[in-house]
């Protein structure tokens, strides 16, 4: 046996390793031992997410089935990152008193989905992809369903896992045409030669089975409900990591298996992405619930990571990761927030809550400032910068009416988010609004951590050069 | 040359510091931080300017650009992209010199000057950031960086002017300030957008070398209103420098500056900031000279008639900051009409060297007069003239370093102002005549008004002042930064000037032309004259000149009505023509637009809120019928 081709998979074994740890401390360590469980959970994980960092064999491993490259070893590491910071932000939801004996199994469920999206990103194959992204979405269903003794959060599992087996259905239906077309599910196998009916049917059915995934319209209606009946650091998980992971997995299948059909796709995403960000942002402004809020608000970001890929160059690849990062950081930063005053009052997460958060919790409030203007795009910080790089994408393609729709959206999803910003800032407290409070130790590490992204990744041009480096177009 | 790069980094660092936690500190100790951290940028300049000028910076004949830190931060495209860096040639080096010791002198000036103010971290806060703009601007690498820091200067030139924020007509003067600086930079960003268009660079070493030939062929042919594409150019970047050196028209907000605290008036509106236009043209001066040469007499008239025009309203005004703003217009004028008239290379620079020269010399008596005045304010409460008069006797050290700075600006050697003065007059008399016999006829003038300003404060009749609050000199923190700046007064005019600064970077040889300068001590000494027989004892006689006078005297107490002009401009013209139908456009058609937007958000989300139905069995099928009707557009369309 070869064992090189496992050399090749060096993150992907070391995430089993980590989660083997934990499975089988999670199993035998019994009384005092288990209150290392969290401490160990976040020390190998951030030894796994270093791991990333160092230099990684890289190439193609079982015929082309898995692949593994300079940027996907980026985009893992993103993941990882943002996995991290999640486990930062749960330790409080993790101690409390109903969840506090499942500790174990948020770590393990979680890093079996993150092995998904591991696979999801290096496939080389549709087949690969399948099991990924199936590998990934039933855990996750789990993970929405894990405060079960709340009717939502149930809610959330079970509508998550129905859509989740509706999209593999049309997937692998999808896929099944494509095979039929090409006699093969190697990336590198799919050429089209003029207009293959049966293929281009086939590919958008494997496309909408991604949309579930990255949630966009039309198949984003279980997002809302999802968002807010999952537990909020599962929704963070949810909207970044599970989210990222798509649309690496989508841009791949669109450059390396459907470049020749790019003018199909293009179409296809032009309006996709336009309906998107516009729909999502025109929920948005209807929501009181900050996680119904950010669920919409999320939907809209996906449709301008579609943006980056519509490019369909290097430029677009570059955008696209970039803009995925800068996500990372400004979403996780909102999510901690919303769960830190969550917990602190006993589970609010009406918008209301937030009303006059400045006068009790400054620091909190402008960490949530911050985050939103990255969403929104303001300068100096990163989202602004990520923004940039994607309509300079999209506009080198000359995509001029698709920006100047997306810059108009941008104006729209400012409002909104403003409109945090003015509860936190300049409404007056209700009463019963959250009172002073302090947050743990690991939530300020998470939070640091995404401020510091927020102001200084965009200032940083290093990053992006490096991510210039490792990208590729059609 | 590594470490310059702390130069430009501890003032932004100390900014950060007092302004993030700055009030965690007792006032005090901000202001010795913040002083301290200066003197420590002071000693690195000084450090840097040493080793420059008498170790790495010459081989050979020419003066060498060095370029220790040069970071690429955003990157476009192969010719477009922005760095940020330090570059160190001549006058960049001068200029820290300036601005260091400038803004170290009135650090520790305010440490007295300030005292007992709210806000005293905010200011010392404020400070830093000026410093740290006005430095990076001064070594930017490129035109683009230099509009960047331009920028924050003005940003943080507003903030200090306005610094007494609860005071109505500061408010307005800061918000008068960058109004106007604004507006004059719009001309400067579009100057840099038609130059960079053409020469695909931002690089002042490539659009400065080999005789700047990389402009000039750039933009050869190219004509747009009968003029060609480098006068645009060049004439656009010269208007943003005309607003932050305030040249006619653009001054007006000079004078009202005045309303910040005296040693800001000091620092930024006297010795660093407004030169930054004048430093600008000297930075792009191959630029000026080879490809838009009709520029460069535009700016040697402008500069001509401003020097006059400031002079003349200098005469009649009685606020002691207002006479001194004037006077540095009329300076800074000076500064530009000599890089108008000079040429290029070896001696022919000779306004080239005579205007960073006057730059060098004028900071330190400038400043000194502003930090003189700020003494007196603080002495009598007042700006007005008529407050003042026989402060001598009170005020010893106050009075005798104003007399040499007095002395240094009327241009009477052996004061510094005398030499740099010299030079621009020999420049002008050997290229432009004109703007030489003008430019002497204001040298008298400036003698005149200075020495009124100087009688009417310490000498004339003594005011009657409250018992309890007789004039006294100030404490030691202010007193001994004058003291320093009457030293460089005296002794920088002897300066070997051409030796370091020239155009084509090789040193030359000046002499003083002795009938330039007997003609320049001349009427120099006959405008102090006439002020010592008007002012220097108490009496009718000025009130009478002025009286007969009339109109002219009228006009110019009221600076020639130019405010009005300006008003007249922007109520009648600008906000009638152009913002009544803006307003209208942005109330109906923006807002109505948006209104529109929001409306047909309720609506359609009222619409189809119904898909947000929570019922699973819709989600699939809007999933499987949006994929369907993917699928047909994708195999119909």
């Amino acid at each position: 046996m070869d064992f090189n081709n496992f050399l090749i998979m060096g993150q992907e074994i070391g995430l089993i390793a980590v989660f083997l740890i934990l499975f089988t401390f999670d199993l035998i360590a019994s009384g005092k031992a288990r209150h290392w469980l969290y401490p160990l959970a976040c020390l190998l994980f951030a030894a796994q997410t270093a791991f990333g960092f160092f230099p990684l064999p890289v190439g193609e491993a079982f015929g082309g089935l898995f692949v593994s490259s300079g940027l996907t070893v980026l985009m893992k590491n993103i993941l990882n990152i943002a996995t991290f910071i999640v486990f930062l932000q749960t330790y409080s939801w993790l101690h409390s008193k109903r969840i506090e004996h499942r500790r174990g199994e948020f770590f393990t469920i979680t890093l079996v989905t993150l092995l998904g999206m591991y696979i999801m990103v290096s496939a080389g194959n549709f087949m690969m992809l399948y099991i990924g992204m199936e590998t990934a979405s039933l855990p996750l269903a789990c993970l929405a369903a894990f405060n079960k003794y709340k009717e939502k959060s149930a809610e959330a599992g079970v509508k998550y896992i129905l859509i989740s087996a509706f999209s593999s259905g049309v997937l692998l239906f999808g896929l099944s045409f494509i095979y039929g077309s090409f006699g093969s599910l190697y990336f590198s196998d799919i050429t089209f030669t003029g207009t293959d009916t049966l293929a281009i049917l086939g590919f958008v059915f494997f496309f909408s089975g991604l949309g579930f995934k990255l949630s966009l319209v039309p198949f984003h209606l279980w997002v809302a409900d999802v968002y807010e009946g999952a537990p909020t650091n599962v929704t963070a998980y949810l909207s970044v990591v599970s989210k990222g992971a798509a649309a690496f997995a989508l841009m791949f299948a669109l450059f390396k298996a459907f470049g020749t059909i790019e003018v199909v796709w293009e179409s296809i995403l032009w309006w996709l992405s336009l309906i998107t960000i516009t729909l999502g942002n025109l929920f948005a402004l209807r929501q009181t619930d900050i996680k119904r809020f950010f669920a919409f608000s999320s939907i809209s970001q996906a449709g301008y990571i579609l943006l980056g890929i519509i490019a369909g160059n290097a430029q677009g690849m570059t955008a696209t990761v970039y803009y995925v990062l800068i996500y990372v950081f400004s979403n996780l930063a909102v999510f901690g927030v919303i769960s830190a005053v969550e917990n602190a009052s006993d589970g609010k997460t009406s918008i209301a809550a937030f009303n006059g958060l400045y006068k009790t919790n400054p620091i909190l409030s402008c960490i949530m400032m911050l985050a939103v203007f990255s969403l929104g795009g303001i300068p100096p910080f990163a989202g602004f910068f990520s923004k940039f790089f994607i309509f300079m994408a999209a506009a080198s393609e000359g995509q001029y009416l698709l920006v100047f729709i997306a810059l108009l959206n941008t104006v729209i999803s400012l409002y909104y988010y403003l409109l945090i910003v003015k509860a936190m800032f300049i409404k007056e407290r209700e009463s019963g609004a959250v009172e002073r409070f302090s947050i743990d130790n690991y939530s300020k590490a998470g939070m640091i951590i995404c401020t510091l992204g927020i102001l200084i990744i965009g200032i940083l041009s290093c990053i992006y050069q490096n991510i210039v480096g490792l990208s590729f177009g059609i | 040359m590594e470490y310059s790069l702390f130069i430009i980094v501890t003032p932004f660092l100390l900014f950060l510091l007092l302004g993030l936690v700055g009030t965690k500190f007792k006032p005090s100790v901000a202001g010795i931080i913040g002083t301290l951290g200066m003197a420590l940028c002071a000693i690195l300049a000084y450090t840097a300017a040493f080793q420059y000028f008498f170790q790495t910076g010459k081989t050979g004949e020419e003066w060498q650009t060095i370029i220790p830190f040069n970071w690429e931060w955003l990157r476009f495209t192969d010719n477009l992209h922005i760095d940020l860096g330090i570059l160190l040639d001549p006058i960049s080096v001068m200029m820290l010199v300036v601005i260091t010791t400038v803004s170290l002198m009135v650090h520790l000036y305010s440490l007295g000057y300030m005292k007992g103010e709210t806000g005293f971290q905010r200011y010392f806060a404020l400070l830093s950031l000026f410093s740290f703009s006005m430095l990076g601007l001064v070594v930017a690498t490129n035109i683009f960086q230099m509009y960047i820091f331009w920028e924050l200067v003005g940003v943080s030139s507003y903030s200090l002017i306005g610094f007494y924020y609860t005071k109505p007509s500061a408010v307005s003067a800061s918000k008068k300030a960058f109004i106007v600086t604004r507006f004059a930079d719009l001309g400067f960003l579009i100057g840099i957008l038609i130059l960079s268009y053409y020469t695909k660079t931002f690089d002042f070493g490539l659009l400065t070398s080999d005789h700047a030939s990389l402009a000039t062929a750039s933009m050869a042919g190219g004509t747009f209103m009968g003029l060609s594409v480098a006068t645009w150019s060049m004439a656009l970047i010269f208007m943003g420098g005309a607003g932050k050196s305030a040249m006619f028209p653009l001054h007006i907000w000079l004078p009202d500056a005045m309303e910040g605290p005296t040693p800001v008036s000091a620092l930024i509106h006297a010795a660093t900031m407004v030169v930054a236009g004048v430093y600008l043209v000297a930075r792009l001066f191959p630029v000026y000279f080879f490809a838009a040469p009709d520029v460069l007499t535009m700016i040697a008239y402008i500069g001509a008639f401003t020097a006059l025009f400031a002079a003349v309203i200098a005469i009649t005004q009685t606020d002691i900051k207002r006479v001194l703003a004037f006077s540095t217009i009329s300076q800074i004028a000076y500064m530009m009409a000599a890089l108008g008239v000079s040429g290029y290379g070896g001696h022919d620079g000779l306004g080239y060297m005579a205007s960073m020269f006057h730059l060098f010399t004028h900071a330190f008596f400038k400043a000194l007069l502003f930090l003189g005045a700020g003494s007196v304010i603080h002495a009598v409460h007042s700006n007005e003239m008529d407050d003042m008069g026989g402060l001598h006797k009170y005020m010893k050290i106050t009075s005798w370093t104003f007399l040499i700075a007095c002395l240094s600006i009327s241009g009477i050697p052996p004061f510094s102002g005398f030499f740099s003065k010299d030079e621009i007059l020999a420049a002008a008399f050997h290229n432009q005549p004109v703007v030489f016999w003008t430019l002497w006829i204001v040298a008298g003038l400036t003698a005149f008004y200075m020495f009124r300003l100087y009688f009417r404060i310490f000498r004339n009749g003594e005011r009657h002042y409250d018992e309890h609050h007789k004039p006294h000199e100030s404490p030691l923190t202010m007193a001994l930064p004058l003291m320093i700046l009457a030293a460089f007064s005296v002794f920088t005019g002897f300066i070997p000037f051409s030796d370091f600064i020239s155009t084509d970077s090789v040193s030359f040889h000046t002499h003083i032309d002795g009938l330039v300068a007997s003609m320049s001590i001349l009427v120099a000494v006959i405008g102090i004259g006439v002020a010592f027989l008007l002012y220097f004892k108490d009496s009718k006689k000025p009130a009478e000149i002025a009286q007969s006078m009339g109109i002219i005297y009228k006009a110019a107490l009221h600076k020639f009505y130019l405010d009005e002009v300006w008003i007249w401009f922007s109520t009648t013209l600008v906000f009638r023509y152009i913002c009544n139908p803006v307003r209208w456009f942005d109330s109906n058609v923006v807002d109505g637009s948006m209104n529109g937007l929001a409306w047909t958000t309720q609506k359609a989300s009222a619409a189809i809120k119904g898909l947000q139905s929570g019922q699973v069995r819709f989600y699939a099928w809007v999933f499987i019928f949006g994929s369907l009707l993917i699928a047909a557009f994708a195999l119909f369309l």
